[in-house]
């Protein structure tokens, strides 16, 4: 498996700036100016970019860390550590992509410092086979949706995606829930394209297995 | 192709940067085996039931509470020029 040896989490948030991979960009993204404005000063240019963003980042926080408290106050974090060090973003790759490596990594620092045994990182657990292969081949019908209320469908997918490693969580949840193209992926994680891709295939498979296993559990008890 | 060259490609083939003579092989695969048939389809409403799910959103409310103590933050950081700090819309 293709993984990058020194996790993101150790990174200092100087480096972030300069280690975000650079991408030729045609057009100039609306968030530049915004930065440039708030570089300069301007305290509504900088409320407005935290307003952009502020759903995102803490979906993103809570997502990693599972812990809505401590969302809230990485969502706060992160911001102010923009803030900080705004004089570092150059516009080289997405504001919000900038935005998102610094949530994950002050999410797993969360994660590390909570977990005082371990140490949690992108890389934690990634190598498991579990859930890797499929083993459950029921259909889904009728579709989770229609079956499910929205309540109880919100909490069995918060139930299966906490079970799965943060190293993958991550992945899935920047791609798949966030919407980020592999290349942000791998941008806002430091890791390579086919790491991302790699990551993202287990993390589906697993979370598919962990639902189907739910679903059919249910289905079952039902009858 | 088998199931396990299969599942190998099923991420670029959910991404759609698979390339044209894969993708028939891909497409056969699929036609004769209905395991990854199902892998595809439930792997394809997982990713669309999470997508969907608005799991974790940010209530107006707090969304105005985040905003207010960061800016706030900001400000007495020492870098933000002293201006009223909006806590609404």
């Amino acid at each position: 498996m293709e993984v990058q040896s020194s996790p993101i989490v150790d990174q200092p948030l100087e480096l972030l700036a300069e280690t975000v991979a650079a991408e030729p960009q045609a057009e100039i993204h609306p968030d530049v100016a915004l930065v440039e404005r708030a570089k300069a000063g301007d305290t509504a240019a900088f409320e407005q970019l935290v307003r952009q963003y502020d759903r995102q980042i803490f979906r993103t926080a809570q997502h990693i860390t599972q812990n809505r408290e401590d969302a809230e106050d990485i969502t706060q974090d992160v911001f102010f550590k923009a803030f900080q060090k705004l004089d570092q973003f150059q516009g080289n790759s997405k504001f919000s992509t900038w935005l998102v490596r610094i949530a994950v990594n002050e999410s797993l620092m969360r994660l590390r410092k909570r977990k005082t045994s371990k140490t949690v990182s992108m890389d934690q657990d990634v190598e498991t086979a579990e859930g890797s292969i499929p083993r459950d081949f029921a259909e889904w019908r009728p579709n989770p949706e229609q079956n499910y209320s929205q309540s109880e469908l919100a909490e069995i997918l918060r139930k299966t995606i906490a079970g799965l490693p943060p190293g993958f969580r991550t992945v899935f949840t920047l791609r798949d829930i966030e919407n980020l193209s592999t290349e942000e992926t791998a941008e806002a994680l430091g890791l390579s394209v086919p790491a991302v891709k790699s990551r993202l295939l287990r993390a589906r498979l697993q979370l598919r297995e962990r639902l189907s296993r739910y679903f059919r559990q249910n289905k079952e008890a039902s009858k | 192709m088998n199931c396990t060259e299969f599942l190998a490609k099923l991420t670029d083939y959910f991404d759609g940067q698979i390339d044209p003579a894969l993708l028939t092989e891909v497409k056969e695969h699929l036609g004769t085996c209905h395991h990854c048939e199902v892998v595809v389809d439930t792997t394809r409403k997982t990713i669309d039931v999470y997508r969907g799910a608005q799991t974790y959103e940010l209530p107006e409310e707090l969304s105005n509470r985040l905003r207010a103590a960061v800016m706030e933050r900001c400000r007495v950081s020492g870098k933000l020029p002293d201006i009223a700090v909006k806590t609404g819309k």
